[in-house]
């Protein structure tokens, strides 16, 4: 009775690698072509399923667009023509790195313009507290006995 | 500025930002087709496979080009609206019936109704990426040059069709005229 049930877990974990294993549709005869395919679809952007580039996602029209990708590799098509193929219907959204132009700037310049908001925060903050240490450190410099406020009140 | 408004000014910006940002939808790509040639097509009709319908037939006038298929559930939601339409006369309206089964297709005509002077049957959905067509029901309109003009992403209804597009039919009639 265990035995039954351990084979069928066993078979049920196994099943999607079974499933994997036939999932290879696109025979090339030329490696440099199978891997100009697989960086293809995985830079290419699934329209229907969004967080998901062509490789990953499941979608009909994923599994047509891979279809075209492969058709277009085979027909000896350049990296470059099957990329803008895609721009030309889908648009930039097609890609997962989009070109640095108007619509894009702020995507593209944002994150370095967050950072220097926080470095310009930081160094701001760090600046203040030394020159709010500075008076403290040029007393107890001077080597006097008074107790320093500052210290007694930290913990 | 005192310093405590510095962080309700942060925060109000981000409210801004987030504002516009989280109430578009992301899924509407706006198409690079907008005002460039419709992508030419010949495909067989659904009515009759042994007829065929191009680009060239829906020049010479404004006219809609409605993906469809019979699989598509919110295609059912916009039919109704389709026929009104159709009745109106004011454009023909086209199908592109997309990766669909030609049997399920006609049923789904005869069923509900057809509001298109003919359907384009588009089985493998080659035409469809051409169009760049990623959520069906798509609708484009095309002037008389056979030029895209405007596409709409999901099911039309009433309200749409008389905020976005009714208003540059007009005007292209009018340029046309």
């Amino acid at each position: 009775m265990t035995r039954t049930v351990r084979g069928l877990v066993l078979a049920a974990l196994l099943w999607p690698l079974m499933v994997l294993a036939a999932v290879d549709p696109y025979p090339f005869t030329s490696e440099v072509d199978e891997v100009r395919f697989r960086s293809l679809i995985a830079e290419l952007r699934c329209l229907v399923c969004q967080n998901q580039n062509l490789a990953d996602s499941n979608a009909e029209l994923a599994q047509d667009l891979r279809q075209q990708v492969y058709e277009m590799i085979l027909r000896g098509e350049a990296d470059q023509t099957i990329v803008s193929y895609m721009v030309d219907r889908y648009g930039d959204f097609v890609l997962y790195r989009p070109p640095v132009k108007g619509t894009t700037a702020l995507l593209w310049a944002g994150p370095f313009m967050l950072m220097l908001l926080g470095l310009i925060a930081l160094i701001r903050t760090v600046r203040r507290h030394a020159l709010e240490q500075q008076p403290t450190t040029a007393t107890s410099n001077r080597g006097t006995h008074r107790e320093e406020p500052e210290e007694s009140q930290t913990p | 500025m005192p310093r405590f408004l510095i962080p309700l000014v942060v925060f109000i910006a981000l409210v801004a930002v987030l504002a516009v940002g989280l109430t578009r939808d992301p899924r509407l790509v706006p198409s690079p087709l907008v005002d460039k040639a419709a992508p030419a097509f010949i495909l067989p009709t659904v009515a009759d496979p042994g007829r065929e319908i191009g680009i060239e037939d829906l020049k010479g006038q404004v006219a809609l080009l409605n993906v469809w298929a019979s699989w598509c559930i919110a295609c059912r939601e916009e039919h109704p609206f389709l026929m009104e339409l159709a009745q109106e006369q004011l454009l023909p309206i086209y199908g592109l019936d997309y990766k669909d089964l030609r049997p399920d297709a006609q049923r789904w005509l005869a069923q509900f109704g057809n509001p298109y002077l003919q359907s384009a049957f588009d089985e493998q959905g080659r035409v469809g990426i051409d169009w760049g067509v990623y959520g069906v029901p798509e609708t484009f309109l095309l002037d008389a040059d056979g030029f895209i003009r405007y596409k709409h992403i999901g099911p039309l209804n009433r309200e749409i069709w008389e905020r976005d597009i009714l208003p540059l039919v007009r005007r292209l009639k009018e340029e046309n005229a």
